[in-house]
């Protein structure tokens, strides 16, 4: 039968989500994805007509039971500190980040 | 009775009237999850393997005691000072290790957050120690809020129902649902995306409320699927759901989908009578169609009877109080629900998930890396376990242009003719004009531990009673109404349209009311009664 995702779209699959994977792992994750993509193809036999809108959230949002657009004010986040304090490296105040390699996009 | 099996509502009520105090009630809470609850979920721990493990619930992945010790005794000072402290007062709560509470670990049952300190707490927290709860502790969960049983969290020993310790607790508020259950606090704050409140809630033999979606602030949720994502109460009763959901409800400025839509007296609404209201029964929701892996073909097939007849034995209590009953009302889009979910969910995750990168906060690789990508690769690779990589997977396909085949498309659509199927049900003007849609919560009881875990498209099946309702945004509220042949409880819900929770808590109040000198209704979980013994 032929696979969904084949090996090289899936190897092209965990570059994107930035996910190194044991081959004993990429191969149960090939296997249920495969799997999922089957069961989600029963959604090309629903009958749609073009009147039928794309719906981001189920529940309507309108006058009813929308909020008014905030004031477009900057303000200070009164946890910096903390945020920062999360990072695994800091250098005055400034989060270190590692060598960005650079490589050519196709 | 001991305090900690007691009522929220009790539990306050004799607070505000000093028959007890805050710090006695959170001593036998406390005593109570020593009984129960055996090692708290931890990352990389061994899962469970000792007789004790086995036959304890591990519902916590950690027990805040000196929190909760803090806010109790600030509790008592109130009381002293003559201060009402609030609806809450001195109630004890958990909150599943998917809020931010500041100050405290806040995991989300993953590696790659393990080490992160809130600097915040979630809307949902403030509101309930506003009312004067206590917080306990972090309850155990999927990893992310990924699955339906409790068993992909990165903290083990995974939760055991206190029903029956060899089954699982559902999910993905696994660890909420069985602290209820056992007695370890009055509520728990849980969340439902495609039925994670309700579908524990059905399987611990507690009460889940999921809201409409926007009733309740999702600020300080990490998020799963933000369209779709609900925080609410599991209880072991409807008036401390109502109580729970009162505390909790109306809008917050820090989330712009919160609702302006004022928030009812859910106490008074609950009181009122059912006689002349409107209960549906729909064929779609008495049966399921799932996707075999071994025939590779969508099956469909009944539910399991004692299932049906619970939820019709219920149906005929709430006709006696003066409910008319309507049979074969038409979801047809009810079986695109988890194909639907499958889509949508996915590509809300993965667009989630991808802030986790070992940069900015939470786990990073201890390997040696030589730029950013490679750091990125490791630390999400060793970060996150088998669920939140399938969900990423899945949810970068869809979406991304180059594998795009108009699923996510189809998917939006989809929702939108499940969301016109419940729209036609409740039309005031409509053929139906149905006040509420009574279902099984889940197609079976509890399955054993081990038994579904690691097929990613059957776990997902069992949602498939659920999923809908997040799809429309509509609340539904699941409330116990049995058990079946293996002493298991058996969970109904009640499905209705936008912010109709008042009408839902009224049916399920009703049917507890009607049902309290039941047999089955005295029944407590094993390991709680050899406690009484």
């Amino acid at each position: 039968m032929e696979e969904r995702i084949p090996r090289e779209d899936f190897q092209r699959l965990a570059e994107l989500a930035s996910l190194e994977l044991p081959e004993e792992e990429a191969e149960y994750l090939r296997k249920e994805l495969n799997n999922q993509m089957i069961s989600i193809e029963v959604l090309e036999s629903i009958p749609i007509d073009a009147e039928t809108g794309s719906a981001a959230h189920g529940l309507p949002y309108t006058d009813f039971n929308s909020p008014s657009p905030r004031e477009d004010i900057t303000s200070l986040d009164p946890h910096r500190q903390a945020i920062l304090d999360q990072a695994p490296e800091l250098e005055e105040g400034y989060i270190v980040v590692p060598d960005i390699s650079h490589q050519e996009l196709e | 009775m001991r305090t900690c099996d007691l009522p929220a509502y009790t539990i306050a009520d004799l607070i505000k009237t000093k028959q007890i105090s805050a710090v006695e009630v959170l001593d036998d809470v406390l005593e109570r999850i020593r009984q129960v609850d055996g090692r708290p979920g931890e990352v990389d721990a061994s899962p469970a393997e000792t007789e004790e493990d086995l036959s304890t619930i591990h519902a916590f992945t950690q027990v805040t005691e000196e929190y909760a010790r803090e806010q109790a005794g600030k509790i008592d000072q109130l009381i002293r000072e003559g201060v009402n402290p609030g609806p809450l007062a001195g109630v004890p709560y958990t909150a599943k290790d998917i809020f931010t509470v500041k100050g405290i670990r806040s995991t989300a049952g993953s590696k790659i957050l393990s080490n992160y300190f809130a600097p915040y707490s979630a809307t949902v927290v403030e509101r309930m120690e506003e009312a004067g709860a206590v917080m306990l502790g972090k309850v155990n969960l999927d990893e992310f809020t990924y699955g339906s049983s409790s068993e992909s969290s990165a903290y083990k020993p995974v939760p055991r129902n206190p029903w029956d310790t060899s089954r699982v607790v559902g999910g993905s508020s696994g660890g909420s649902a069985a602290a209820v259950a056992a007695g370890e606090g009055a509520i728990s704050l849980g969340t439902d995306t495609g039925g994670s409140i309700r579908h524990p809630a059905s399987f611990c033999g507690t009460v889940g409320l999921k809201p409409t979606y926007g009733r309740v602030s999702r600020y300080g949720l990490i998020a799963f699927g933000s369209s779709l994502d609900c925080p609410g109460p599991l209880t072991r009763n409807i008036t401390d759901a109502a109580l729970a959901l009162q505390a909790i409800a109306g809008q917050d400025p820090r989330d712009a989908t919160s609702a302006t839509v004022p928030v009812p007296d859910y106490l008074a609404e609950m009181e009122k009578e059912i006689r002349g209201m409107r209960i549906g029964l729909s064929e779609e929701y008495f049966r399921v169609t799932y996707f075999d892996a071994d025939s590779l073909e969508l099956v469909e097939s009944p539910i399991d009877d004692q299932i049906r007849q619970a939820v019709l034995s219920a149906a005929g209590f709430l006709a006696q109080l003066g409910a008319d009953i309507v049979t074969d009302v038409p979801l047809p889009h009810t079986k695109y629900g988890v194909p639907t979910y499958f889509v949508i969910s996915r590509v809300e995750a993965s667009s989630n998930l991808l802030r986790f990168d070992g940069v900015k906060y939470g786990y990073r690789t201890e390997e040696s890396f030589k730029d950013l990508p490679e750091l990125y690769r490791k630390t999400r690779g060793e970060g996150f376990g088998v669920e939140p990589k399938l969900r990423m997977l899945m949810g970068i396909y869809l979406s991304a242009a180059q594998f795009d085949k108009g699923y996510y498309q189809r998917a939006l659509k989809a929702r939108a003719l499940i969301r016109q199927d419940f729209d036609t049900i409740f039309d005031p003007r409509g053929k139906y004009r149905l006040d509420a849609l009574l279902t099984p919560t889940a197609p079976s009881t509890a399955f054993p531990i081990g038994s579904v875990y690691g097929d990613s498209v059957l776990m997902q099946y069992s949602d498939q009673l659920t999923a809908t309702t997040n799809h429309a945004g509509i609340p539904g509220l699941s409330f116990p109404v049995g058990f079946d042949r293996d002493n298991l409880p058996i969970g109904a819900q009640v499905l209705g349209p936008d912010y109709s929770e008042g009408s839902l808590l009224r049916i399920a109040r009703a049917y507890e009311i009607v049902t309290e000198k039941e047999a089955w209704r005295g029944q407590k979980p094993p390991l709680i009664a050899d406690l009484d013994a």
